[in-house]
């Protein structure tokens, strides 16, 4: 529901325009909408607000029109002429143009009642669409800074501390170490200068959580910070953002600008003693800058490469002093566990894990996007509740969490609830929120060479088990992919694997055969197949399949013989087409075109090696 | 105890130590044996071999780092010699002769701790990246002619803009600490030459293998 400044009865159309539903061409709905309005001279009567990211992209551009929380997915520029005229006006849905239920395929008229939003527990993300970013009054209007207000009259930095501790809040960025104790060591250094930095890097591939909260809510994150520096006593302060996040930059600096010009910035913030001010700092872009003795290196101006702690930032961070660093999300918590207090917040979530958690689901799921629930759900209850379960009616086979340096989990596992604990003792990690969805089409050993492989790569090389074990790991999937694996291949990989894990340096190696390990637990007999049996149950390692056309089901089209580019599929027109083994490569092109389903993928290469 | 030194536990044995003392000094001020690679007297700690692993904490909630970079805490349990670690820093050199086989420091540690095969792919690369000549260089020639460049696989040790550098004295310091020893001087050469085995160590691509 919205809040506005005016009459709540006031017809509005908000319109998301985060990265994702301008990908999707929400700039010329904007600018429909505005014609359509100015046309009809309601320009004046109905407002069009522009929000942040809603978290379900896919189905973007999305269009919610208020009072009415009707909710249109997929809006194209033609469709605003009949949204106006028969929802805005006539307050009646246009069935045709709403969501369906992938499940049912009934339309669904209000966002709120779409599974997808309906099974979350949004607290970080609830605001998203309610209010534009770039209009610090919409954030004024829904409680926004009222936590600092509260804070700089009422509240003493221990009595922070105090509050976030007893929260139970845990860092959000991948380790999970709770906030409340860190701010505490940070506020008890002596020294004069202190710092607190946001750590905005989100170097995950396919995450984006952090960029949404910083495009679509960006003061929320800035009050979080704002409290924190006064928590701890800091002065000044970076949000370090990747530079890859045009959008997402924009939107922050013109809140610390905004935010300045109101007084929540700079000298005697709300007009007390605290004063604070942010720097905005876009990243490098590797993903190690993301670790965050890297990251403050690379503030400083240096090589964006961890170092070893001891000492900790929040004993000896940017310049030496004492600094803060938390997460996008984990900030952004901070001024609705002041607001509603610490044993509100710790009511929600499991018993070691305390609040919500974004996580970003993409993969073999029907519904992808961001996914905002308690601490402690079900993978079941976020691939099937919300996420509307797998499509083509294959089955699931695995998750991964935790981003490129996570583990899988198999089918069976689905009823793991999703805490730190939960997922470590599962042999998998939290990280910064990542949830693929892999169906029966994924082989695991080839999702593991690709995630070392990425590893091998974003390794900053410092330290030599992650440098050189994430290479020999590579090599060892490799030849197993490859059909050159033997069994000691494989306990070696195992033995390999933990010495990385437990002596490489920084998080990144410390987890870096994450990948490796927890699919040979897991899926071994997967392992096994493609060494003892030269053969890849999932049809996906190339060395190991073959390609063949069913005679019984070919109509002699020549479609396949046409695209191959190998041209090694043969036979007369309207007669059986056959493949030679020998010139294949592989590709599966002709699989793709075949409109009878003649080609089959077969275990076991076609030719020796 | 004073304020100056703290007290600690070392493969069972308690010590008292001076503030600042890092975990490697103190076990081998006890006559512990810890093997190193990119560990040199004189030179900051680097902890980028990860040979000197000890594991500390209680044995049920027991963390791994490196010696050389740790600094002796009050009340600290450290093991040097666990079989978790004794296999970690055996297998760490096994991978180290395997990419490095021409090296006499490698292969002397290797046998010493009791390698006996060789399962990965050989390589015969010439550089670690130990980054001992970098400090040497920087911390005790005060020259600061070479430094890491790359990342990943492609991390390698060369001059600013990979040229000749201007900063080099051709002193020989990073080849006289270099563990793989490729370029150690083979003997003076007539007065009237220089040597110049340094300025190619300088322009010496790293990872040959990669090339090869
Ligand atoms: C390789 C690597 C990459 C990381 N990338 C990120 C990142 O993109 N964003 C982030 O917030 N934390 C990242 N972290 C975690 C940070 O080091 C650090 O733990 C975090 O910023 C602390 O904030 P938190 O306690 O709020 O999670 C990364 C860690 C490692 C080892
Ligand atoms: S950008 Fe519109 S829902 Fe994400």
């Amino acid at each position: 529901m919205l809040i506005g400044r005016s009459d709540p009865e006031r017809p509005c159309i908000t319109i998301c325009t985060g990265t994702g539903c301008v990908a999707g061409g929400a700039g010329d709905v904007v600018e429909a909408f505005r014609k359509v309005l100015a046309d009809h001279g309601l320009s004046r009567r109905v407002e069009i607000r522009l929000t942040g990211c809603h978290g379900f992209c896919e189905m973007g551009p999305l269009v919610t029109l208020q009072p009415s929380e009707t909710f249109y997915p997929k809006v194209r520029p033609k469709d605003a002429k009949r949204i106006i005229e028969q929802t805005v006006l006539n307050k009646e849905p246009i069935e045709e143009l709403l969501y369906r239920d992938p499940s049912t395929h009934e339309p669904i008229e209000h966002e709120g009642d779409i599974p997808f939003y309906s099974h979350q527990h949004r607290i970080v993300l609830a605001e998203n669409g309610r209010i534009d970013p770039t209009n610090l009054n919409d954030f004024l209007d829904i409680g926004g800074y009222l936590a600092l207000q509260n804070v700089l009259a009422t509240m003493s930095p221990a009595d922070v501390i105090d509050d976030v501790s007893r929260s139970g809040l845990r860092g959000r960025g991948g380790a999970g170490f709770p906030a409340g104790p860190k701010w505490k060591i940070a506020s008890e250094q002596p020294a004069a200068c202190k710092y607190v930095v946001c750590n905005g890097d989100e170097g995950d591939p396919g995450a984006y959580m952090d960029r949404s909260v910083l495009e679509g809510n960006p003061h929320r994150v800035l009050e979080g910070m704002c409290i924190g520096a006064y928590a701890i006593g800091a002065q000044q302060g970076f949000i370090y953002v990747r530079h890859e996040y045009p959008l997402a930059v924009g939107r922050i600096s013109r809140a610390v600008q905004d935010a300045r010009r109101a007084g929540m910035l700079g000298e005697r913030i709300l007009g007390t003693d605290f004063s604070f001010d942010l720097k905005v700092v876009r990243g490098a872009g590797a993903f190690v800058c993301g670790e965050e003795t890297a990251l403050i290196a690379s503030i400083e101006g240096r090589k964006g490469e961890p170092r070893q702690r001891p000492p900790y930032p929040a004993v000896s961070g940017y310049m030496g002093s004492p600094t803060v660093i938390n997460n996008v999300e984990t900030w952004a918590n901070i001024p609705h566990i002041i607001n509603n207090g610490p044993d509100w917040y710790a009511s929600i979530g499991s018993e070691h894990s305390k609040g919500t958690k974004i996580f970003s689901l993409v993969g073999k799921v029907n519904c992808t996007g961001l996914v905002e629930v308690p601490m402690g759900t079900s993978i079941r209850s976020i691939v099937y509740d919300i996420g509307g379960g797998i499509p083509d009616q294959k089955a699931l086979k695995a998750v991964q969490t935790g981003g490129p340096a996570g583990g899988c989990l198999p089918a069976d596992q689905i009823d793991l609830p999703i805490d730190f604990e939960a997922l470590r003792e599962a042999g998998t990690i939290m990280g910064s929120g990542g949830l693929i969805v892999m169906d029966e089409s994924t082989c695991m050993v080839d999702v593991a060479r690709y995630f070392t492989g990425f590893l091998e790569e974003e390794s900053c090389g410092k330290c030599y088990p992650c440098r050189k074990g994430t290479q020999r790991m590579r090599e060892l999937l490799e030849d197993i992919c490859e059909g050159r694996g033997t069994m000691e291949h494989l306990s070696l990989l195992d033995e390999l694997g933990a010495t990385v894990n437990t002596t490489s340096m920084c998080g990144l190696g410390q987890n870096a055969a994450t990948p490796v390990l927890s699919t040979i637990r897991y899926f071994r007999d997967e392992y096994i197949a493609h060494i003892r049996d030269h053969c890849c149950p999932a049809g996906v390692c190339t060395e190991l399949i073959r390609f063949e056309i069913m005679a019984d089901l070919c109509d002699g089209c020549g479609a396949c013989a046409k695209v191959c580019p190998a041209e090694a599929i043969f036979g007369e027109k309207n007669e059986l087409h056959t493949i030679d083994p020998n010139l294949c490569i592989k590709c599966g092109t002709c699989k793709d075109v075949c409109t009878k389903d003649a080609v089959l993928v077969l275990s076991g290469g076609g030719h020796e090696h | 105890m004073s304020t100056e030194s703290v007290t600690l536990t070392i493969d069972g044995s308690r010590m008292e130590v001076e503030i600042g003392t890092s975990l490697l000094e103190a076990a081998r001020m006890a006559g512990i044996e810890i093997p190193t690679l990119c560990h040199m007297e004189g030179l900051s700690s680097y902890g980028a071999c990860r040979l000197c692993a000890v594991e500390i904490g209680p044995p049920d909630k027991a963390k791994v780092v490196s010696s050389c970079t740790y600094p002796c805490e009050e009340g600290l349990q450290v093991r040097t010699h666990t079989p978790r670690i004794v296999n970690a820093r055996k297998l760490l050199l096994e991978l180290m002769v395997s990419s490095t086989p021409s090296s006499k420091t490698i292969q002397d540690l290797a046998a010493a701790h009791g390698v006996t095969q060789q399962r990965f792919r050989p390589e015969n690369e010439d550089c670690i990246l130990c980054g001992l000549c970098v400090r040497m260089c920087k911390e005790q020639m005060m020259a600061g002619a070479i430094d890491f460049a790359g990342r990943g696989p492609d991390r390698r040790i060369t001059t600013p803009f990979e040229e000749d550098s201007e900063q080099c004295r051709h002193c020989g310091g990073c080849m006289y600490v270099c563990p793989v020893c490729m370029l150690r001087c083979a003997g003076p050469a007539a007065d009237s030459t220089l040597c110049g085995g340094c300025l190619i160590a300088c322009q010496m691509p790293v990872n040959t293998a990669k090339i090869a």
